[in-house]
């Protein structure tokens, strides 16, 4: 029967040879832990790619109930998270995801510069992880803005203020930040944007260079 | 030999390992999934918040022509409450010596009906499809709505008139 689907489709959409653009490719001995298991380091990069789909997924799911508003914020969180089935648990998710997601991918930094994956010719794919790097960061610090409590508030203010230090443009780049001249309804519904539309955009389409730059280079040599 | 072995056990090494990585992947799966879709649903699955009788005046007050009341339910709205409570409307009439308060909202698409409305006389009239009903909220057959107008439940306590759920009538 599922045969019989995929056999159906793949006669029209001719998708095998996608799938295997997608997924066969040659994985070396030196990064397989069934032959060494030092080699789980090599898994820092999927583990997260892995925490980012969990990212995503809860997100859009937090995303139904939630609402970037200074009235209405907090309490759609706290009604999500306490009113809701498993309302905990998906902010859950999403909460210690974003901590997760940011020590794998520090872990894999660690791994990629240790091993000298870095090097001639992929030297553009560490820079665009780097990129990858900051979005993240970016995701972290807006996202955290949005429950709307004193810690998030006191966060963002002070994150502002380091922002505002910068020479020359700080503080173009504190009020571009803020949206206006205090951190209040503005900054909100401006982190939110950036938080679920633009930076989520960006991260995708650098996400998507990197695999390709993989595909196209392979993995690294041994040591 | 592994062709000896796979009549001899009826499945073959790579399909078992198969079955079992796509189970195993489906369990993971299906536990990351299983709370963001109940938590999604959730709407689904809650009981409505019940109703309470609210004073709307007082019994005299009413006569055979229905009279707009205006009053204040309390409802949920998820973590938003409208202070006072939320707005509610009833088209209010005495029929023979009982009460008749009839919900505003529209059988056909839910607009808000008025007695008498868009100069149409003595029906409720809906002004989205030009749906009309008689007096005592049957819809008049030709126009769009399917059903008569719902009513509100009464009591009458000391003289005073309270108004509970909507209920739809047959």
């Amino acid at each position: 029967m599922l045969k019989n689907t995929y056999e159906w489709l793949d006669k029209r959409l001719d998708i095998t040879p996608m799938w295997r653009d997608i997924a066969d490719h040659e994985v070396p001995e030196h990064v397989n832990p069934a032959h060494h298991f030092s080699a789980f380091i090599y898994c820092f990069g999927g583990l997260t790619f892995f925490i980012v789909v969990i990212q995503i997924l809860s997100g859009m799911f937090l995303a139904l109930y939630y609402v970037p508003d200074i009235q209405n914020a907090w309490k759609s969180v706290d009604y999500l998270q306490n009113e809701i089935a498993f309302g905990q648990i998906v902010r859950g998710m999403h909460h210690w995801g974003a901590s997760v997601s940011i020590v794998m991918l520090f872990l894999h930094t660690l791994r990629v510069f240790f091993t000298g994956s870095y090097k001639h010719p992929r030297e553009f794919n560490w820079v665009i992880g780097m990129s990858i790097f900051f979005v993240m960061l970016g995701l972290g610090f807006t996202g955290y803005l949005l429950p709307w409590d004193n810690k998030a508030y006191f966060a963002t203010k002070v994150g502002i203020q380091i922002a505002a230090s910068v020479p020359v443009i700080g503080s173009a780049i504190a009020t571009f930040l803020q949206g206006g001249e205090i951190v209040g309804a503005q900054t909100l519904a401006r982190f939110f944007a950036l938080h679920v539309f633009f930076l989520p955009a960006i991260l995708l389409l650098l996400l998507g260079v990197h695999f390709v730059l993989i595909r196209r280079q392979g993995i690294s040599g041994p040591l | 030999m592994s062709e000896h072995k796979q009549t001899k056990s009826g499945m073959s090494r790579r399909k078992f390992l198969t079955y079992t990585i796509a189970s195993t992947a489906g369990f993971l799966g299906s536990g990351m999934l299983f709370p963001m879709v109940r938590f999604a649903i959730d709407p689904l699955l809650q009981k409505g918040t019940d109703t309470k009788f609210v004073d709307v005046g007082s019994v005299s007050d009413f006569g055979n022509k229905p009279k707009i009341v205006e009053f204040r339910i309390q409802r949920n709205d998820g973590w938003y409450k409208e202070k006072g409570g939320e707005k509610a409307t009833a088209w209010v009439m005495k029929n023979g010596s009982e009460i008749l308060a009839l919900s505003p909202i529209c059988k056909h698409l839910g607009c808000t009906v008025k007695w008498e409305g868009g100069g149409n006389t003595d029906v409720f009239y809906c002004p989205c499809h030009g749906g009309m009903y008689t007096k005592d909220g049957v819809n008049v057959p030709g126009t769009p709505p399917p059903k008569p107008l719902d009513v509100y439940a009464t009591k009458i306590e000391g003289g005073r008139l309270f108004l509970g759920a909507v209920k739809e009538r047959g």
